[in-house]
């Protein structure tokens, strides 16, 4: 079925979230954005109601045996109540939506491939996601921190930046190479806890924006693991094995294509709100010759929020009723990050001083959006899975 | 939270419009784009579909099948991807049929409907855009004056899909209580064809601009009665339909550069291997995927009635505007991938490009 019916249920959770948003979010923006590294302790409430309602990572069944995957048609789940949540949060701030508590990349990762064992072990724990390395950023496959294993143990070694939340996370999710000498498919992903020897957080970035979050280097130097560490498969397989690690990005991108929607919506009605003090009204029944130029440009990102908002959904909807969504997703990311900015941008643009000055939150959600558009996979990534897969072709005819 | 599932009616709808625009529209499309008309065995042809009598409803002599704006969009793009003139021609009984199933009185339907469930294919049109830079179409300048018994026409329309074969006119006059629609019959006294329009693109399909001079309509035929109509619901759903039609066009354009980038081989690869042309292409196929859904939400919006009328007229405006920025946009890429060959007239991109531009300023040449 084709519907867009928003359900009470929906309607609450987003209600309830908003809120929350709006009275625990916005009023400490500012501070945290002034206060780089400083833990926002004002976010604990959220952490139970991101679990009552089903989202964030939460994992629905258990896994062990191969999961059988259902087609289904008209199925709302936690990819679609996630998105709800992500762009309500974001709304009230893009940064501290990455510090909430519990909702690390990590987690995605720990759900979606951990065995029942590990997820007893890892599965409440607050989890980031460590890929990017100094000389590797896009290019995952070129991933160079080896693991080793002697005896009943992995061995770290490697140097990983732009862990987000690297500093607060209790377990890190560090993706490694067995074998640099087989390519993609020998680079597996290790759960590492906090305090293990051989572990140390190197030093926290200072950034343009999402300073509330905070984005670590960590060092892994003879860091041991048990073997039971390692997510999925611990074979290396010629077939696939890394595409497997790359499926994350399928729930998660839409999700961050969500976070744009949030930030940008906020900036837009600001904007809105700033123009309607002016007696600046936004008309949608007035030919072209007759609107002004302000009015073209906000009907313009109006349009364009309408349009994130329907294929970021419609990416979710594919994950929740067992579609593969691989280019979906990656089109919800690209056109995201790409609309988010280009809204924000254009709405400080439009307020002039008051885009531009700090008394009001604006300025920084500009600085605060521009990530959305870079990390889970640069809108330019997003372009080149998004030609791949419409023209068929592999890495080795298009990259 | 949104689903995006056809149903069976719905799947079936897009297989047999998507099989009969390739096989019926598609090959004669650059022929009756060159000679400026439509073959009338094309027309027969396509009346032949049911896409007029399938929603009338049995009591007028249709076959009364469920009629919602989401089927008429799906229906609408699998044809304009054949041919965008051709489906305009295809449907355009429609623009008449329509709006009067969805706002005429029982009267109304009792007399004009039962026309179009012959077997003979006939024409029904709308007559709603005027030519001038400042064209409003909340405000058109096209006047109907109560007098007695009867509304006096007076005004220029143009863009009129058929009207030389139109059995009936739905004509968009002010009046002094806001717009109106005026159902015109052929002979009417008064109504005259000023001219067979040539445009930049459109050429297949037969436009005219039609002069009401003094041109006298009975009471009885302004659409609605005397509660008259919704108008701002009646150009929603031309709006909602347009959009399905550029939906249409822009993945046409996509699936034929998409091939041709396959095959052209410069530098010795073929250019799709190459990121200035990939990207072009990624971002057709990002924004087509969008404007699609855009227009399933305004549709399905206009499909829940009088529950989402206050949002009606923004997301189909906003809808509107926005597929036809991004259909235009996409023409154009297939012009740039294409290069040179893109202006040349074997290629239908050369076609689509001209027609792509019409989208800007159409109004009520397609209802869903």
């Amino acid at each position: 079925m084709i519907s867009f019916k928003v359900s009470d249920m929906e309607k609450q959770v987003a209600d309830l979230i908003h809120g929350m948003a709006k009275d625990i979010m916005r009023p400490i923006a500012r501070y945290y954005d002034e206060h780089e590294h400083q833990r926002p302790t004002e976010l604990e409430p959220f952490r139970v109601i991101m679990q009552a309602g089903g989202m964030g990572t939460g994992r629905k069944k258990k896994s062990g045996e191969k999961k059988e995957i259902k087609v289904t048609d008209d199925k709302i789940g936690a990819n679609a109540m996630s998105i709800t949540g992500a762009e309500e949060l974001a709304w009230g701030d893009v940064g501290l939506m990455l510090a909430l508590p519990g909702q690390g990349l990590g987690n995605a990762a720990i759900s979606a491939v951990a065995t029942d064992e590990q997820y007893e072990r890892f599965g409440s724990k607050y989890a980031a996601m460590a890929i990017t390395e100094p000389g590797c950023g896009s290019d995952a496959s070129a991933v160079s921190t080896t693991a080793v294993l002697d005896g009943d143990e992995y061995v770290l070694n490697g140097e990983k930046i732009f862990v987000t939340d690297g500093d607060r996370c209790e377990v890190v999710v560090v993706w490694a190479t067995l074998d640099k000498s087989k390519g993609r498919n020998a680079i597996k992903s290790f759960v590492v806890e906090k305090g293990t020897p051989g572990l140390t957080v190197g030093k926290l970035e200072h950034k343009c924006g999402i300073r509330a979050s905070d984005t670590a280097v960590l060092i892994f130097q003879d860091c041991r693991i048990p073997k039971t560490n390692i997510l999925g498969d611990p074979e290396i397989r010629p077939e696939g094995g890394f595409k497997g690690v790359m499926a994350t990005f399928d729930a998660t991108r839409p999700l961050v294509g969500a976070l744009a929607l949030g930030c940008a919506r906020a900036a837009y009605e600001f904007t809105k709100e700033a123009l309607a003090k002016e007696g600046i009204e936004i008309r949608y029944d007035k030919p072209l010759v007759k609107l002004s130029a302000i009015e073209k440009d906000m009907l313009w990102m109006e349009a364009q929020l309408e349009m994130m908002r329907v294929i970021i959904q419609k990416a979710a909807w594919m994950a929740d009723n067992g579609r593969p969504n691989n280019l979906e997703a990656s089109m919800a990311k690209a056109k995201g990050g790409k609309a988010g900015n280009l809204i924000v941008q254009k709405c400080v643009e439009i307020l002039g001083p008051i885009g531009y000055s700090q008394r009001y939150l604006l300025e920084k959600w500009m600085r605060d959006n521009k990530v959305n558009d870079i990390y889970e996979g640069t809108q330019q990534i997003q372009m080149l899975v998004i030609a791949r897969r419409i023209l068929g072709y592999g890495r080795d005819m298009l990259a | 939270m949104s689903t995006f599932s056809l149903d069976e009616d719905q799947r079936q709808i897009k297989e047999s419009m998507e099989s009969f625009a390739a096989d019926e529209l598609r090959p004669i499309s650059r022929d009756c784009d060159e000679k400026f008309e439509i073959p009338p065995e094309f027309l027969e042809k396509t009346w032949g579909l049911g896409l007029t009598a399938n929603i009338i409803p049995e009591e007028y002599g249709g076959y009364g099948f469920n009629r919602s704006c989401l089927n008429n969009v799906i229906m609408a793009e699998a044809l304009a991807h054949g041919d965008l003139s051709l489906s305009l021609a295809a449907m355009a009984p429609n623009l008449f049929v329509l709006p009067i199933l969805e706002m005429g009185t029982d009267a109304q339907k009792k007399k004009y409907l039962p026309t179009f469930c012959d077997d003979k294919y006939k024409v029904g049109t709308l007559a709603i855009m005027e030519h001038s830079i400042s064209y409003d179409p909340f405000n058109v300048q096209t006047k109907a004056v109560l007098n007695k018994d009867s509304y006096v026409l007076n005004g220029e329309k143009c863009l009129v899909p058929m009207a030389d074969q139109a059995e009936y006119m739905l004509v968009i006059a002010s009046t002094d209580k806001g717009a109106g629609a005026f159902i015109v019959d052929k002979n009417a006294a008064g109504m005259s064809l000023v001219e067979k329009e040539k445009n930049m693109g459109l050429n297949a399909l037969p436009l005219y601009s039609v002069a009401f001079k003094d041109c006298k309509v009975p009471v009885e035929n302004c659409l609605g009665g005397e509660r008259g109509i919704d108008y701002t619901r009646l150009l929603c759903l031309s709006r909602i339909g347009l959009s399905a039609t550029m939906v249409g066009v822009s993945q046409a354009v996509l699936d034929y550069s998409i091939k041709y980038a396959k095959e052209r081989v410069a530098f010795g690869f073929p250019i799709a291997t190459r990121q200035s042309i990939a990207f072009m292409l990624a971002d057709a196929a990002i924004e087509i995927e969008g404007i699609r859904s855009m227009t399933w939400k305004a549709a399905w919006t206009a499909d829940q009635g009088e529950a989402m009328n206050s949002e009606l007229l923004r997301i189909s405006y906003l809808t509107k505007t926005y597929a036809a920025e991004q259909a235009f946009k996409i023409a154009d890429y297939g012009v740039s991938i294409l290069g040179g060959h893109g202006l040349i007239r074997e290629h239908n991109i050369e076609l689509w490009f001209r027609n792509a531009r019409a989208f800007s300023m159409l109004e009520g040449l397609a209802m869903a």
